[in-house]
């Protein structure tokens, strides 16, 4: 008995000092730290279902432990213990009460599941064709980069999503060669980007828990794609109301980058060489969604990391043109420009890292 | 007469087990494969576990780690957890319902050489330019988009090694419905045979939607159709759909063979007949029935809507009931016994609050706007290994510790397989619970790394660290079984002491022919209700008389290989090389000819002789 | 019981197919299997209807531009009067009337390739006519897979019944191949039935729209 006690104990133990070291993960990433009303309206459906779980677990463990204390065979003992076919109380007693448990969660999960599928705002057009009063991004995953439209604004952007604080924002959710899933964490759940037809759901981001995690929320692809599914994250950078329509303006300004410095302008040669085939540099990219192939770099100089996932240095802009296979394996772009020198490499680095919309 | 000669060289031997439809041998068969791909399947996942060790680990690279996660999950579900479970529903049900053998031993034969051939082809994969690698689900737009091979491997093995299992589904219901000895009602039936019958049927209904989906697959890669191009009008949501119509009966397919394992434990070492036996038949039944109709709670964030959400979210709630009913029975039917912790029964007694907190996280599962949070995160990773290990790989274990004896006539060392249970079962916790809040974390699930500073370090750690002790405890395990197999201690009938149910009325291991003469079954529990009389045999239902039993043959081996051989072709003919369609004809020429003899030539069995089987009284096998 | 012994009318049982254990077996494990193949024919029926008129351009064939009454029609009268011919095989069976059997049989197996020549001759047609082929659009892919593998079953059936007629010609009915005889045609039937629900879903909901 002492040794199964011990075992209790141990993982026990274990639980809470993996929960300890851990926390609760961290604020820009994790589930259990809600940064709005949808992630707030899941980790509340998450708390009851843990409470009423944990309900069950001890009663089980209860009987579990009265029965392995009580009813140990003793050594040599031969009596035959009195057959019971069974009890139509009891077995009616955990019939009923499992089952209205689950009603006291069924109900929420319900409504909660109505709730979050609402997005009747994003169909109410005005008579240009553009939504009334809703934000709405078209999201569309590619094979390990993300590229956000905002229709309304007509400007596009990748890999940084900016959103509004404290309103809903809605999403067309699509994909443009396999299956990935479009998931902030922090935010709320997540949804599949679908290689056929667009989903579409909204999320909230909290202007305060924006603040706990220093304006920075990592959003992660959730869907097996490919070699580098474990890196296809994106970053949700929000903004107050006044700052997002400042960023919104800017974006709509910005019709082609403006560079300076002999080294930014022999990059841009280079860029405008071997990078433009694929790369727009302007946020107002009107080809169709197609023709645009990779992601959109006019705000490169602004963007939290390279790639996705590597820190934002100019030594890293290098390393990244220099073998994107060795941070990104199976991506599209690999062998697409051909060999750069490496001071070619270095003026493309220093025009890319230029590349900016937003006046500081 | 195969089984007759006493002595055997190691050809003879070999040629036996190929050419058997003994239903007991069958289960050796399937159990050292299973066994095999077992082991194959626990490397993968050590792989997994010291690649995700620490962060930005480079042991192994992305694409190398989507194959191992891939075979992995495939291996561990098709190759080794099916059968394995095959494995003791042929060495016990036909011996707990008194058949002489199951339905049709030639179709048990077929069914395990194409598991068989199915699963080498999947993992020559590994040799033949790369595994298959969109995951077990590989789903259609990934698995349209991988290069090479892999996915055509996964496809044509799992469709050999899927004909095989429905072939074992069906072969089981007819048994079951035919062939019980006089005196075996229904309600009689030890919840093993149960929860067997249920589960063929569920094979019965749930494989065909698979084989849909694998053929649709393999029209699409392999001869240009356009199921799940979307350019062309395709829809790759028809294999997500196919895929889970029968994926999720699959999980019940597992687990509830494991139900009847444990159910037959807890009732034999609490020496107590099984608590609410009827509830427990009922609960069987309905958790089968509504395996049918949730399929879609995997597909939560796929975007079928609010209301196709709503509906199999509450569905899915709905099985939790009878899975409740079943652990409150279980527990009861302990309470006021004799509990006798055996290595078997302690396997029981963990699995009691491992499953339950599997089947609670369930529950938080099916809720589908939290789903939302916890799908595709190392949260569901969480949840099915503690459904999957917790209830079917502790039932399994507890079954092979339980049913060596019958099956092998010696009984595994009490003192090693305690040490593989503890061993197995704190790493198991160590290595899963903490997966839960990795997937609250943010971690999501399928990903070859992850970075630093995003708070997923230490509980990696742990998991990985618990990992190595199960591996341990599997370790042992082999050990175990290569000493006492070398041992070879022989036992009794009823090496347990409490065996209850007619196969331990019988030999071990039992005679080729089972029960020299049919048992009559006067009750639940048959043997108990014997003993419990001073009896110490089973009552015969029938004079002695000649048993008719069914030929050896070697076609059932020709017939898989012939498809093996064909698979090879299909595999390679998209490269458009000249030599794959000889090679199908000739695959094919095998399996059809091999077919043709089968039907064209009489197959009567043969008879043993009343005066043989007096002959045999030694040899045990009393009814 | 012997399962090759000789009958006579007198002395051939009422259910021939069911009477030796290995009869029951079989009888009970086909109509077993045919569960499953109504599960198989439901998921390509489901698949179909996903499908249907799923194509990639304006240019391609849809269900209202390809299907014609008169030719399924036939079709389908040929199949439903070989499943009827193939009860008076197994009356007859069970009668130990192993001549009519055959007789009855071979009109079945003939009606058989009737069907099968006329499917033949349409997937012909819908490819050179309308260039509505298996690999043309996703409609495309779902209705030859359905179509065919249902034309498959039938072929696989022919097959069947002319190598049970062979292999029993010279020796008549016993009970060792009278299950043999029944299974085959109780999967006739299964087939004939698909084929209803072909007609049905596939060419007369085809033809509305």
């Amino acid at each position: 008995m002492k040794k199964r006690l011990h075992k209790w104990r141990l993982i026990a133990l274990l639980g809470i000092v993996g929960l300890v070291l851990s926390g609760c993960g961290e604020p820009f990433l994790s589930a259990l730290k809600p940064a709005g009303d949808v992630a707030q309206s899941q980790y509340d459906l998450l708390i009851l279902s843990t409470l009423i779980m944990v309900l069950v677990i001890i009663v089980v463990i209860i009987l579990f432990v009265v029965v392995l204390l009580r009813f140990r065979r003793k050594k040599g003992d031969e009596t035959i213990p009195k057959q019971i076919e069974g009890s139509h109380k009891l077995e009616i007693i955990w019939t009923v009460i499992p089952i209205l448990l689950l009603i006291v969660l069924a109900v929420p999960t319900v409504v909660t599941t109505f709730d979050l599928a609402d997005t009747k705002a994003m169909d109410k057009k005005d008579k240009d064709g553009k939504t009334k009063d809703a934000l709405v991004v078209n999201v569309r995953a590619n094979l390990y980069w993300w590229e956000f439209e905002y229709p309304d604004l007509g400007v596009i952007t990748s890999q940084d999503l900016v959103v509004p604080t404290d309103q809903k924002v809605y999403f067309n959710l699509t994909a443009s060669d396999v299956k990935h899933s479009f998931w902030i964490p922090a935010a709320g759940g997540k949804m599949d980007t679908n290689t056929e037809g667009v989903n579409k759901f909204y999320l909230e981001f909290d202007s305060k828990k924006a603040e706990d995690s220093n304006n920075l929320f990592y959003g992660k692809c959730a869907e097996l794609c490919g070699p580098s599914h474990a890196l296809m994250d994106f970053k949700v950078v929000p903004k107050s109301k006044s700052d997002f329509e400042a960023w919104a303006k800017d974006m709509k300004a910005t019709k082609e980058p403006v560079v300076e410095g002999d080294v930014a302008k022999q990059g841009e040669a280079v860029f405008n060489k071997s990078c433009i085939g694929c790369h727009a540099v302007t946020p107002n990219d009107s080809r169709p969604e197609a023709a645009r192939q990779a992601p959109n770099l006019s705000t490169f100089g602004e963007r939290q990391k390279i790639a996705g996932v590597l820190d934002h240095t100019e030594e890293n802009v290098k390393n990244w043109i220099k073998d994107p296979e060795k941070y990104k394996p199976g991506n599209t772009m690999t062998g697409t420009y051909g060999e750069l020198s490496d001071s070619d490499i270095n003026a493309l680095a220093a025009y890319l890292l230029e590349l900016k919309v937003e006046e500081k | 007469m195969s089984t007759y000669a006493n002595k055997k060289g190691f050809g003879a031997t070999i040629w036996d087990y190929l050419t058997t439809v003994d239903h007991k041998k069958i289960a050796i068969l399937y159990l050292i494969s299973g066994g095999l791909f077992f082991v194959i399947g626990g490397l993968e996942a050590m792989f997994i576990r010291i690649q995700l060790a620490i962060p930005n680990n480079d042991f192994v690279s992305a694409g190398f780690y989507n194959e191992i996660l891939t075979m992995h999950g495939t291996t561990m579900i098709f190759l080794a957890a099916m059968p394995l479970v095959f494995a003791v529903m042929n060495a016990v049900v036909p011996l707990q319902i008194g058949a002489r053998d199951v339905a049709f031993p030639f179709l048990n034969s077929l069914g395990f050489w194409l598991f068989f051939f199915g699963g080498v082809f999947l993992n020559l994969s590994w040799f033949l330019g790369g595994a298959p690698d969109a995951g077990w689900t590989s789903y259609a737009s990934l698995s349209l988009h991988s290069a090479g091979h892999g996915i055509d491997f996964y496809v044509l093995g799992l469709q050999l090694s899927g004909f095989g299992t429905l072939m074992a589904g069906i072969n089981f219901l007819v048994t079951i419905i035919n062939m019980r000895t006089p005196g075996m009602t229904y309600m009689r039936m030890p919840l093993f045979t149960w929860s067997t019958f249920v589960v063929s049927a569920l094979i019965l209904f749930a494989f065909p939607p698979l084989t849909v989906g694998l053929v649709l697959m393999m029209f699409d890669r392999m001869f240009g159709a356009n199921f799940f191009d979307v350019a062309a009008g395709g829809n790759t949501i028809i294999w997500e759909h196919l895929f889970w119509i029968f994926g999720h009966p699959e999980v019940y397919i597992l687990i509830l063979p494991a139900f009847g394992i444990f159910s037959e434990i807890f009732a034999t070492f609490s020496r107590k007949r099984l608590f609410g036996y009827s509830s427990m038949v009922f609960a069987t039944v309905l958790i089968g029935f509504l395996g049918f109709m949730v399929w879609a709670h995997h597909m939560f964030t796929t975007g079928l809507g609010p209301i196709a959400n709503a509906i199999f979210a509450v569905a899915t709630m709905a099985i939790a009931v009878p899975t409740g009913i079943k652990i409150f029975n279980w527990i009861f039917t302990m309470w006021g016994g004799s509990v006798k912790f055996t290595v078997p029964m302690l396997y029981a007694v963990a699995f009691i609050p491992t499953f339950t907190m599997g089947g609670v996280t369930g529950i938080m599962l099916a809720s589908a706007p939290a789903d939302y949070q916890y799908h595709d995160s190392y949260f569901v990773v969480a949840h099915f290994h503690y459904v999957i290990v917790g209830g079917v790989v502790l039932g399994l274990l507890a079954g092979i510790n339980f049913y060596w004896p019958k099956m092998f006539g010696t009984m595994l060392s009490e003192k090693l397989g305690q040490i593989t249970f503890w061993t197995f079962l704190i790493g198991f916790h160590l290595t899963f619970f903490i997966q839960h809040f990795l997937g609250l974390m943010g971690m999501p699930r399928r990903v070859f790394t992850f970075l630093d500073n995003q708070g997923f370090n230490a509980g990696n750690m742990i998991s990985t660290v618990g990992a190595f002790l199960m591996a341990f405890g599997v370790l042992v395990m082999v050990i175990n079984i290569i000493i006492t197999s070398v041992k070879n201690e022989k036992v009794g009938n009823d090496p347990w002491g409490d065996g209850r149910t007619l196969e331990w009325a019988i030999a071990s291991p039992p005679p080729f022919y089972n029960f020299k003469q049919l048992p009559l079954v006067r009750g639940l529990d048959p043997y108990w209700v014997e003993k419990m009389e001073g009896k110490k045999e089973m009552t015969p239902a029938e004079p002695l008389g000649d048993i008719h039993m069914p030929n050896s043959s070697i076609l059932p081996v020709t017939i898989a290989l012939g498809l093996f051989v064909a698979a090879f072709g299909a595999l390679y003919h998209m490269d458009d090389k000249s030599w794959t369609l000889p090679i199908i004809i000739v695959g094919l020429l095998i399996t059809f000819g091999s077919m043709l003899i089968r039907s064209v030539k009489d197959d009567h069995g043969f008879h043993i002789h009343k005066e043989e089987l007096m002959d045999d009284k030694d040899k045990g096998g009393k009814a | 019981m012997q399962t090759d012994e000789k009958f006579t009318d007198a002395t051939w049982p009422a259910a021939p197919e069911k009477a030796t254990l290995e009869g029951k077996n079989k009888y009970l494990g086909f109509w077993l299997f045919l569960g499953g193949e109504t599960v198989l024919f439901a998921s390509l029926f489901a698949t179909y209807l996903a499908l249907k008129d799923k194509v990639p351009n304006g240019e391609a064939a849809l269900a209202k531009d390809l299907f014609e009454l008169p030719l399924t029609f036939v079709a389908t009268m040929l199949l439903l009067t070989s499943s009827l011919t193939s009860v008076y095989a197994v009356y007859h069976m069970k009668n130990n009337h192993f001549k009519q059997m055959q007789a009855w049989f071979v009109i079945t197996i003939a009606l058989g390739f009737g069907f099968l020549g006329l499917e033949i001759y349409e997937f012909n047609h819908y490819v050179h006519e309308y260039h509505h082929t298996f690999t043309s659009s996703a409609f495309g892919s779902a209705f030859y897979t359905l179509v065919g593998f249902h034309g498959g079953h039938v072929a696989f059936g022919l097959m069947w019944f002319i190598s049970l007629m062979v292999r029993n010609a010279r020796r008549g009915l016993n009970l060792y191949n009278a299950p043999k005889f029944y299974i085959a045609s109780l999967y006739w039937h299964f087939i004939d039935v698909v084929w209803v629900f072909i007609f049905t879903v596939v060419y007369l909901m085809g033809m509305v729209g």
